[in-house]
């Protein structure tokens, strides 16, 4: 039998004792299944597939600078064909998956504190308990999941796009053919680089989703409240992908 | 029933309830009636497990609510309705989305839940806004859905959190009436307001919450009639 709600809740209790409840909170919200698998498309199609503009956009303009300053680096001293070589390891292994996790932040971080801080003042959250329903269940494990699960696929994209207006740029504005800027891609290139960038950017999104259920959720006294709680789910989940950034690199690499 | 046996809890400094002591009766209207501030919402929280108080117990049908596991919780939630001060109903669901929440986590079929459904929007003289979204109904309207929410589930219990508050005087005496009438349908009711037309209109016994404590408790003719100045200039709403 689980702990009673007052044990459960109580905020007296050690960090250690905190840790292992809401482990155990998680655990058992993942596993009611029949409560969040019917959520779980809506919440890919609007925090995944809405969000691809933005990280296209964001890609775009990503490969032509990174394109422009190779070149401009390499001037004189390294072949030039070394810009597909940068420009394909830089987008695949850092700045795809970076910007666009930073992008995410923004668009899903907020969307997800609000639309929650919203819930919460409103004591939506309140009556999803009195239904008998797992605000962790019903809200949380959605969101992360399908964060966790877009992301990639959103980052896959931006990487490809990256890539090619990258190409596109060398190719129009320096003075490389198209030969040469895939012989610099192909250079140095390895599968784990963009397994490393997918990988990254699945963690990327479940910390960005966590961070913006956790402060929704945590979201207090009206308009303000969740104004804060916004800001700070944002500001948190940036910082989470710098952290996490730098983990995976220490790790993987 | 429900019991509150000494139902103490405090935020920060702030004691707001101080042993709160209360029965409620089956198939009855119980009304706590209070100054803005003085606990009732909390009260009513801490009986549906959404507060846990600091000391004391609220027992539902001999089950002590803080010491029931999540599923023991869910279990009595589910013959608990609960109507809201601002109605809480999801504002990216239909109205029909929103009363269908709770009977689909029960696990009825869905013409079960669609008859649910229209019954209790007839119940509450909202047939036909099934397909409305909240913002599109005005106050009184959403707090009746409200209502139509908590009794789809046909509960043995409702509480109502200030269900007039903020509504004009007919709107109100409609709200009155649906909570006179599902008391009629067997369901017990524990109401919180401060409206005393409200109260003495739907209240079989009527408990007033001063201090942190049940100050009266009295039937609607004991309450009428008390000689307790802070009853008294409660209910004649004296300065």
């Amino acid at each position: 039998m689980s702990p009673p709600v007052a044990a459960r809740v109580s905020a007296r209790d050690g960090f250690v004792a905190h840790v292992g409840r809401r482990s155990l909170e998680a655990a058992r919200a993942l596993a009611d299944v029949r409560t969040w698998s019917p959520l779980l498309l809506g919440q890919m199609r609007r925090l995944g597939v809405d969000s691809v503009p933005i990280a296209l956009f964001i890609a775009v303009f990503t490969g032509i600078v990174l394109s422009l300053l190779s070149s401009y680096i390499f001037t004189g001293a390294v072949p030039l064909y070394f810009v597909g070589a940068l420009v394909g390891k830089t987008v695949m292994m850092e700045l795809g998956p970076v910007l666009t996790g930073m992008a995410l932040a923004g668009r899903v971080g907020a969307s997800i504190a609000a639309e929650l801080g919203t819930m919460k003042v409103t004591e939506q959250v309140d009556a999803l308990e009195t239904l008998a329903y797992d605000p962790n269940s019903y809200l949380v494990v959605p969101r992360v999941l399908a964060a966790a699960l877009m992301f990639p696929v959103v980052t896959a994209f931006a990487m490809a796009v990256g890539v090619t207006s990258g190409w596109i740029t060398a190719v129009n504005l320096l003075d490389l053919s198209t030969p040469e800027f895939f012989k610099g891609l192909k250079l140095f290139y390895k599968f784990k680089d963009i397994w490393f960038g997918l990988v990254k950017s699945a963690s990327f999104g479940a910390a960005v989703a966590l961070m913006g259920c956790a402060r929704g959720l945590d979201a207090k006294s009206g308009a303000q409240g969740v104004g804060l709680s916004t800001t700070r789910a944002v500001v948190l989940g940036c910082e989470a992908i710098l952290v996490l950034d730098a983990f995976w690199a220490l790790v993987l690499l | 029933m429900i019991q509150l046996e000494g139902l103490t809890k405090s935020f920060g400094d702030r004691r707001v309830l101080d042993g709160v002591t209360l029965e409620v009766p089956d198939g009855q209207n119980t009304v706590i009636i209070g100054y803005s501030g003085s606990g009732k919402s909390v009260t009513l929280k801490c009986i549906v497990g959404l507060l846990e108080p600091d000391r004391g117990r609220a027992i539902v049908d001999g089950a002590v609510v803080s010491e029931l596991d999540r599923d023991g919780l869910a279990e009595l939630r589910g013959h608990i309705g609960y109507v809201f001060q601002f109605a809480a109903l999801f504002d990216s669901m239909t109205v029909a989305e929103n009363l269908a929440l709770g009977l689909v986590r029960r696990g009825y079929d869905h013409s079960t839940i669609a008859a649910r459904i229209e019954e209790s929007l007839a119940v509450v003289e909202l047939s036909g806004t099934e397909d409305k979204y909240p913002a599109e109904l005005s106050g009184g309207m959403r707090k009746r859905v409200g209502i139509a929410r908590a009794i789809a589930l046909k509960p043995r219990y409702i509480l109502y959190d200030e269900p007039t508050s903020g509504l004009d005087p007919v709107t109100s005496a409609v709200m009155d009436q649906l909570m006179v009438r599902t008391r009629d349908l067997g369901v017990t009711g524990l109401l919180v307001t401060h409206d005393m037309r409200s109260a003495f209109c739907v209240g079989d016994r009527i408990a007033m919450l001063y201090d942190g404590r049940i100050r009266q408790l009295g039937t609607k003719a004991e309450i009428q009639a008390t000689t307790d100045p802070v009853v008294r200039q409660f209910i004649e709403g004296r300065p």
